[in-house]
């Protein structure tokens, strides 16, 4: 089975300085992966490089097409919705033509009126608020804006950049709950960058660790979560 | 009384064309963040092109649509070709091209149509307007236009989806490429429908101050002075800016002893100048706060 997502030997430079040093990996349809590691380690990075945002060599191939040479908007229309890291909420529009623009690529009329419904369905809050200004949500909700927007690009893989960033714990419990809801039920598959390794690590099925833009680590989540070693000496818990 | 009435829908009538040229600025600021200094350049070449439509035999409002489809594709051609290559380039030296674009397009119509003063015609004649000595029909005119412009603006912006993806990349240009929108396009979008525009204002204008290469010259310091009034981050304000200096203009002139007609310019200038220094982001404009 060709994996869904594979990166091979993935080289990114932010100018003159080189931020992954050749990073491979792979995610199978249906996962729900997590990409751990420190500050700087070049998670953010990682994710930007599978968008073609920053510029990089090597090779990220969805369902074995290449995705190198395609600018980032049409990565998009691959099925691949990015949460940037700090939401990259439209904050001077409102809630539901952040909704609108999250399908923007799609042409089904009917179909994105019924997934508006359904992403007030999956988040009651942003039905209260669809006609303020996305600017005036808590973080909270506008990470929960943020993740109704990729979803209505109905997307075959999610790329969330640190989704608890900012947020009180009870708010992240509540929104990785969704997170595995929506990778269950609605079969998208996630690719989760974090920090808050421990919550990451409940949530995912596959895990891999990052160090100074490599792989020094890989395997079943549990394991992971379940080997002190690892546990002290990369996740810092 | 009479004359104050007067002179306020006389300034409410210019003001429409301030508006309309406040806003193609704004239009372009809000998509690469420069004033073009070519725009009004741009508008007037833009109504040359209707007149010599119209001296070769086109009707009116055939020549006027022509135009305007004319100035959406050349405004588009000047993106691509001038301003979409220095993106990346530091702010001086895309205020090098517009002076470019402004030499170019002012120089061009010179050789072209040569610089003599041309009388424009209106369609909507200058009877006084329902009888009234107030106001003319084409003053009523250009306010009907230009009300039915930014009222069919407004629907294209809050109402359709290219008008929301236009605005998407404008605001936030990272996440529109992140849900799949071409902003580059959209910025040359933007260009085509800001000269469109600018040449409604041109053509709106043009009976008035007649036709010849440096007609807009003073209009676009309106503009300008208009778009800084309501704030270059807000189309609404630019247009709303546009109306009051139409007014303070016309008023300043008739009421402040010794400023009449010669001195009207620099009075645009002094309010662009005040509102710099009392609030720089206009009437209707957000401050921008930039993390360093």
């Amino acid at each position: 089975m060709t994996p869904l997502l594979n990166v091979k030997d993935l080289r990114a430079y932010y100018g003159q300085v080189q931020a992954l040093h050749g990073l491979s990996f792979s995610l199978n349809e249906g996962s729900l992966t997590t990409l751990l590691g420190a500050n700087g380690a070049g998670k953010t990075t990682t994710l930007r490089a599978i968008c073609n945002m920053v510029r990089s060599t090597g090779g990220v191939e969805f369902e074995g097409k290449p995705l190198n040479n395609r600018s980032t908007e049409s990565i998009v229309r691959f099925g691949i919705a990015h949460v940037p890291q700090g939401r990259g909420t439209f904050t001077n529009m409102t809630v539901e033509e952040n909704l609108q623009l999250g399908a923007i690529t799609r042409k089904d009329t009917a179909g994105i009126v019924s997934d508006i419904e359904r992403m007030y369905a999956h988040f009651p809050v942003l039905k209260q608020r669809h006609t303020q200004q996305a600017g005036t949500l808590s973080g909270g909700e506008q990470q929960m804006l943020a993740v109704a927007r990729a979803l209505m690009l109905r997307p075959r893989l999610m790329l969330l950049d640190e989704p608890s960033f900012g947020l009180a714990p009870l708010v992240v419990r509540d929104l990785f709950g969704i997170l595995g809801k929506i990778n269950r039920e609605d079969k998208v598959s996630i690719l989760v960058v974090e920090q808050n390794a421990q919550l990451a690590l409940e949530l995912a099925d596959q895990a891999y660790v990052i160090e100074t833009g490599r792989i020094v680590m890989s395997g079943n989540a549990k394991d992971i979560a379940n080997n002190e070693e690892i546990r002290k000496s990369y996740l810092g818990y | 009384m009479e004359l104050f009435t007067n002179q306020v829908l006389a300034g409410i009538a210019t003001g429409a064309i301030y508006a309309c040229m406040a806003l193609a600025v704004v239009m372009i600021y809000q998509a690469i963040d420069h004033l073009n200094f070519a725009q009004g350049e741009m508008a007037m070449f833009s109504t040359f092109i209707s007149w010599q439509l119209m001296q070769w035999g086109v009707s009116y409002w055939f020549a006027f649509l022509i135009t305007l489809a004319f100035s959406f594709v050349a405004g588009i051609a000047i993106e691509r070709i001038l301003f979409k290559p220095l993106v990346k380039a530091p702010v001086l030296t895309n205020v090098a091209g517009f002076i470019a674009l402004f030499a170019i397009i002012n120089s061009s119509a010179g050789l072209i149509w040569d610089f003599t003063i041309k009388q424009y015609p209106t369609p909507f004649g200058s009877a006084p307007f329902l009888g009234s000595q107030l106001i003319s029909t084409h003053q009523a005119g250009m306010i009907g236009v230009t009300v039915a412009l930014l009222l069919a603006l407004y629907f294209f912006f809050q109402y359709t989806r290219i008008g929301l993806a236009m605005r998407a990349a404008a605001s936030v240009p990272e996440s529109a490429r992140l849900v799949g929108i071409n902003t580059s396009w959209m910025i040359a979008l933007g260009w085509g429908m800001a000269t469109a525009i600018g040449s409604i204002a041109g053509m709106l204008i043009a009976p008035v101050v007649f036709l010849e290469p440096n007609m807009m010259g003073g209009v676009l310091i309106y503009g300008f002075a208009a778009a800084v009034l309501g704030g270059l981050s807000s189309p609404f304000g630019a247009v709303v800016g546009g109306f009051l200096v139409g007014v303070f203009e016309n008023l300043a002139g008739t009421y402040i002893p010794g400023v009449g007609n010669e001195l009207k310019l620099p009075i645009a200038l002094a309010l662009i100048i005040s509102v710099l220094v009392v609030k720089p982001a206009g009437l209707f404009g957000r401050h921008i706060v930039k993390r360093v």
